[in-house]
């Protein structure tokens, strides 16, 4: 299959970009690295009248290290491939690397983009899960609701107000379910920022795919600082990925590991007894031809349980 | 048809110019506009690799790629490899000598994923390896002489550039690609 007929535009100003978004009036679709976009035009189920392209802007290819609070930045026209080879994500961002690691394979990467994942929102990606682990604030853009020139003026050499508008959302109120965000149709998703981990703070990934670079069945982030942080966040089991709020609880009330001795062990047994359970309570997966309802539900349990397990050994 | 844009680009280091419409493929540009039949299209939803293509040096499904997108980028094909008649690259001599084909129909495909990571990592690991290749299918090899080719590959690459470092043991029973 072919894809259906487009416009296409590949403004070089963002300010443009955003117009031209606005403009298209709902019909009009931002491209990033058409990884998941032009699979869907090729087989006719997206059939966009416009696309707007970003790979021209400058000011989204932003990649660096916040000074005033560490947070990584990433502009809208970061691919997943730059991401991995950033000595400053190695380095400052372990679990960023391993999670985007498993998106698709090195060819997809190499166009595929983070705000493109984070604003396509598969259930099953990567991306948006990594940003609750990681307590990441999106960045949402639009141009101005009106274009209004002065009675009269003639000088219309500036069309593109420069007031653009922008909201920041906390990753949680950014997702909203399968492939839906708070993004409205005109509006980019401009950057995305991934505040460092809490020191001393263990963190581990854990998916299961059918094969190397499959989207995953199910997929579990931990993040744990004992008795001071933590997230427990689930893909591939819902509408959408989540933090597991009576797991995160019950990892809170957990003492530091080297409190008492063998407060330690006492700790991952609880963890192997009640999370299952807990887990189960709270995911909604569905069912299809790669696995049942029910083997998810049991999957995600389980690696909830490692994952933990390797935070906590990860854990200072 | 709708408006058509001009694009300019590089193909196996030849300018070329064109009038495309926006909804062309690369791939199909590739095919039918720069008559380079040696990239093959499979799944044209991005999961088969056959359509791989170097796009400024990165591997890229040129099926998931429109041919405006590329408007000032240098691409390369499988033609770009070796001249016709000259001698096969390092990658396609390994590929003749070790089976690392059948039917030949992911094989461009392989080849081009394959010298993209040879030259970011001129002695991959086996992880490394196999990650590359884990985004092409071969329907008949069973992946094992793909995976001894690139090591091959390796050597005689390395061997061409003086390098003089041994390559890495054959990952012929490495699991799962
Ligand atoms: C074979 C294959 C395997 C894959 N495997 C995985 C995997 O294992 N895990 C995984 O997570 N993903 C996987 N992907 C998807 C890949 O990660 C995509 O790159 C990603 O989902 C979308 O990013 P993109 O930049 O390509 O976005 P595009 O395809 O360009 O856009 C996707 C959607 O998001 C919108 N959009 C994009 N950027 C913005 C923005 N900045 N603001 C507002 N809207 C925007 C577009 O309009 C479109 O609706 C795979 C894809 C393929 C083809
Ligand atoms: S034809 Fe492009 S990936 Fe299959
Ligand atoms: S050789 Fe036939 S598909 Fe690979």
């Amino acid at each position: 299959m072919k894809p259906a007929q487009f416009a296409y535009h590949a403004p070089t100003r963002l300010e443009e970009l955003l117009q031209l978004l606005a403009d298209g009036a709902g019909e009009a679709r931002v491209l990033a690295g058409g990884q998941s976009l032009v699979p869907m035009m090729n087989f006719r189920l997206a059939t966009p009248e416009t696309l707007v392209d970003l790979r021209r802007v400058q000011a989204l290819r932003e990649l660096s290290v916040r000074a005033a609070d560490g947070a990584l930045l990433v502009g809208a026209g970061v691919t997943q491939a730059r991401l991995l080879r950033e000595p400053a994500v190695q380095a400052g961002f372990p679990l960023l690397a391993a999670g985007v690691a498993h998106v698709g394979h090195p060819q997809i990467r190499s166009r595929g983009t983070v705000c493109g994942s984070l604003a396509h929102s598969d259930p099953t990606a990567e991306l948006p899960a990594l940003a609750l682990a990681h307590d990441a604030r999106m960045t949402i853009a639009r141009a101005p609701r009106r274009r209004e020139f002065p009675p009269g003026s003639t000088n219309r050499t500036q069309p593109w107000n420069s007031q653009s508008e922008r909201r920041e959302l906390a990753a949680d109120d950014f997702l909203v379910s399968y492939y839906e965000t708070a993004v409205e149709p005109g509006e980019l998703l401009e950057q995305v920022a991934f505040p460092p981990l809490p020191d001393g703070a263990g963190w581990s990934f854990r998916e299961l795919a059918r094969r190397h670079g499959d989207f995953a069945l199910a997929g579990a982030i931990a993040v744990v600082a004992p008795g001071r942080h933590a997230r427990l966040v689930l893909f591939g089991v819902g509408d959408r990925a989540r933090r597991i709020a009576s797991v995160e609880e019950l990892l809170l009330r957990a003492p530091a590991a080297d409190a008492v001795p063998g407060d330690a062990a006492a700790l991952l047994e609880q963890i192997r007894t009640q999370v299952p359970a807990l887990v189960a309570a709270a995911v909604n997966p569905s069912g299809d031809v790669h696995a049942s309802a029910d083997y998810r539900r049991e999957l995600a349990g389980t690696l909830a349980v490692t994952a933990i397990a390797e935070a906590l050994e990860r854990a200072r | 048809m709708s408006e058509q844009l001009p694009i300019r680009l590089t193909v196996n280091g030849a300018e070329l110019s064109a009038e495309v419409e926006p909804r062309l493929l690369l791939s199909d540009f590739i095919r039918h506009r720069a008559g380079l039949t040696g990239t093959h299209v499979g799944c044209e939803h991005g999961v088969c690799g056959a359509c791989t293509v170097l796009v400024d040096g990165e591997p890229q499904r040129s099926c998931l790629v429109f041919a405006v997108q590329a408007d000032g980028a240098e691409v390369e094909t499988v033609e770009g490899l070796a001249a016709p008649g000259a001698e096969l690259h390092a990658l396609q001599q390994a590929f003749h000598e070790e089976h690392g084909m059948q039917c030949g129909f992911c094989t461009s495909g392989f080849l081009m994923t394959s010298a993209a990571l040879l030259r970011e990592h001129p002695h991959p690991s086996d992880a490394q390896l196999l990650d590359a290749i884990s985004g092409n299918l071969c329907r008949c090899t069973g992946y094992q002489n793909i995976i001894r080719a690139v090591r091959s590959a390796e050597a005689k690459l390395a061997a061409q550039a003086g390098d003089g470092t041994p390559a890495a043991a054959p990952a012929g029973d490495a699991d799962g690609a």
